[in-house]
């Protein structure tokens, strides 16, 4: 059992609300028309997110989907940056040439989201991999959801960790649906990480709305990692809050109830405050935390609105780095 | 000067750029075995953990070549042949050609992929295909096509040092051709055409192995009292216009040798800049010889009668002379 000391509970928490309130004003920006394109929300996955993210270190990396708002902010990443990237702005992370489904901050050790379903492990695989190759000890994370494991480059890319023992964490986040479809349709198992059987690789399932059940599991496959005993794949069960794409496309392929259940008995944050209590965190304490947490989401808002649009030669630059070959 | 064949320089060109920088590896299937003939000494040399054999699985090494990269490696990754790309398509495309633009270029690529082309050896259709032209269309990718023992060696050791995706597109045609190759550090920068024989009637471009049919084309179109200009295209991204619509300025005719498919193909690609930039220039219309639009036949008289020659060369040269 992992100890997680006040400070690690209560940073967890501010991650977990600064991903919630991100999400909640981007939203309203989206359906607002201040923000565009196709928009995955990561509300509702809170606890899958950070609680892998806070169990790595800040020079590890990691690789996200075309839902990873959140996962840059679960990583450490700043707030104003991704939301003038969100607008489309020079200031952006990707100075505005990626947008919602491809956030990046190698900063923080993010190494890209990728919109193309699954296509992110194979790039993860390759991060452990010259990990290994140099004798470091990072560990190279790779978030998917429920619909990339039925992708040939989940299956490719956990035989090569495997093969070559690699110092990568696969995170499977199924939130139940890929796209529209039910995972129960589309998947021939139950739990996702009986896979891992199949690349004699430990496997585990873990309550993907616990955010200290997955820090634990991660955790617990990152040390692995780091040891060199090699690759993990961690599932978490979560579930998505919002549309598939927010204002977008009907919702008549799961029920109103269905929502209902997870948003009231199964929302990360409230689970998750319940424990702080429990913990000895009074209400104010957090109500404090999530207040402050509003002030930065009100600073990025203004830093974003107020950050130049890029300049028509922006669509060229960045075609190639500059070489030092 | 020493004469090396094109293999040998392909096989130099890795060696020398793995003993000159740690983070340059090769990885493909069977790389370490030596099945093509191209990695010889290497696995001797530096060892199965950056000579490394990978499963047959494509999408996963090249894409693991792209993570590898974008964490301060330089892949080497072994294609085998090129048509086998096509099951790592979503990675070469999605990822490779598209990081560095679309994370507002914090991350870099130095990667590159070997492709060797292997046709007119009764592979039948999935194994011979020339697909730089497919490739072309997609921004973000540096694509070169070396001709001679000299630029295999150049261009490769060039292309390992760049900062960005690189596919060499190496014709299997010219594996075994002997050719002149200095001794030292040899780097020839991409993007650059070379005049390989000069001329005043006719402008000949090649592409990849072609270069063989062209040259020999113009000889026997010298007997003949035409004065064929050839141009080894040799970098068909970035693409060397330049050099094309000045040799064009001088002859007024041009012809375009590519053994790809002509639909969308290189040898288009050079008409239309032609066509656009040069036109006034022109005494004749373009003239392409390239291979049909339909897929190789495994019949080896078929495939023949398919693929570029020097023959057909020589006879659409006389027709633009007419």
């Amino acid at each position: 059992m992992i100890t997680v000391d006040d400070d690690l509970l209560r940073e967890m928490y501010r991650r977990m609300s600064r991903i919630r309130k991100f999400e909640d004003t981007t939203k309203e920006l989206l359906l607002a028309g201040e923000l565009y394109g196709a928009f995955h929300t990561s509300t509702g996955q809170e606890a899958s997110i950070v609680g892998s993210c806070m169990a790595l270190r800040i020079d590890d990396s990691m690789v996200g989907t075309h839902r990873s708002h959140g996962h840059p902010i679960g990583k450490g990443a700043q707030l104003d940056r991704l939301l003038a990237e969100l607008m489309g702005k020079e200031t952006g992370v990707n100075q505005g040439k990626g947008g919602s489904m491809h956030l990046s901050d190698f900063s923080i050790g993010s190494l890209g989201e990728t919109s193309i379903v699954g296509s992110g492990l194979p790039v993860a695989t390759g991060a452990a991999l010259a990990y290994k190759m140099r004798g470091d000890d990072n560990v190279s994370l790779c978030f998917f959801g429920d619909g990339a494991s039925n992708q040939g480059t989940f299956h490719e890319s956990l035989n090569l960790a495997a093969i070559w023992k690699l110092p990568v964490v696969y995170v499977c986040e199924n939130n139940g649906y890929g796209e529209l479809t039910s995972a129960k349709d589309a998947i021939s198992v139950e739990d996702i990480s009986i896979r891992a059987v199949g690349y004699d690789m430990p496997g585990v399932t873990v309550d993907g709305q616990d955010v200290l059940a997955v820090f634990e599991a991660v955790s617990e496959a990152v040390d692995r990692a780091r040891r060199g005993d090699g690759p993990s794949l961690v599932e978490t069960k979560t579930y998505r809050f919002e549309n598939h794409a927010v204002g977008r496309l009907p919702e008549h392929y799961r029920s109103a109830e269905e929502v209902e259940y997870w948003r009231t008995e199964r929302d990360p944050l409230a689970l998750f405050r319940q424990v702080l209590i429990e913990r000895g965190f009074d209400e104010q304490q957090i109500d404090d935390l999530e207040a402050a947490v509003s002030e930065e989401i009100v600073a990025a808002i203004e830093f974003a609105r107020q950050s130049p649009a890029p300049p028509p030669e922006a669509a060229f630059t960045h075609l190639f780095s500059p070489s030092a070959g | 000067m020493r004469t090396v064949s094109y293999i040998q320089a392909v096989t130099e060109a890795m060696t020398e750029e793995m003993e000159r920088d740690e983070s340059v590896f090769i990885m493909g299937e069977d790389v370490a075995w030596n099945m093509m003939g191209d990695c010889t000494g290497l696995v001797e040399k530096f060892g199965t953990e950056r000579v490394r054999n990978t499963p047959i699985s494509e999408a996963g090494f090249v894409g693991a070549g792209a993570g590898a990269a974008m964490v301060g490696m330089r892949p080497i990754v072994h294609m085998l042949i090129a048509p086998f790309m096509y099951v790592a398509f979503d990675q070469i495309v999605s990822i490779i050609s598209k990081s560095t633009y679309t994370y507002g270029g914090q991350a870099r690529l130095p990667i590159t992929l070997r492709a060797p082309m292997m046709y007119g050896v009764s592979n039948a259709a999935q194994h011979s295909d020339r697909p730089y032209a497919t490739l072309m269309t997609i921004p973000g990718l540096k694509l070169i096509a070396p001709a001679t023992p000299h630029d295999a060696k150049g261009m490769l050791k060039a292309a390992i040092r760049d900062d960005n995706p690189v596919i060499s597109f190496e014709d299997r045609s010219l594996w075994g051709q002997s050719g002149e190759v200095p001794d030292d550090d040899l780097i020839v920068p991409l993007g650059h055409a070379a005049v390989r024989r000069e001329g005043t009637d006719v402008t000949v471009v090649t592409v990849a192995g072609a270069i063989t049919l062209g040259l020999a084309a113009a000889e026997q179109l010298a007997a003949e009292g035409v004065s064929v200009e050839v141009v080894d295209l040799r970098s068909i991204v970035p693409m060397d216009t330049e050099t094309i619509l000045d040799s064009v300025a001088k002859t007024g005719r041009l012809l375009i040798a590519d053994p790809a498919h002509e639909m969308g193909s290189v040898a288009s690609e050079i008409s239309a800049v032609v066509a656009q930039h040069g036109f006034w220039n022109l005494q004749a219309p373009i003239a392409r010889v390239t291979t049909p639009h339909t897929h190789m036949p495994f019949n080896a008289d078929l495939e023949k009668l398919l693929l570029p020659n020097a023959d057909k060369i020589v006879s659409e040269v006389r027709a633009l002379m007419e």
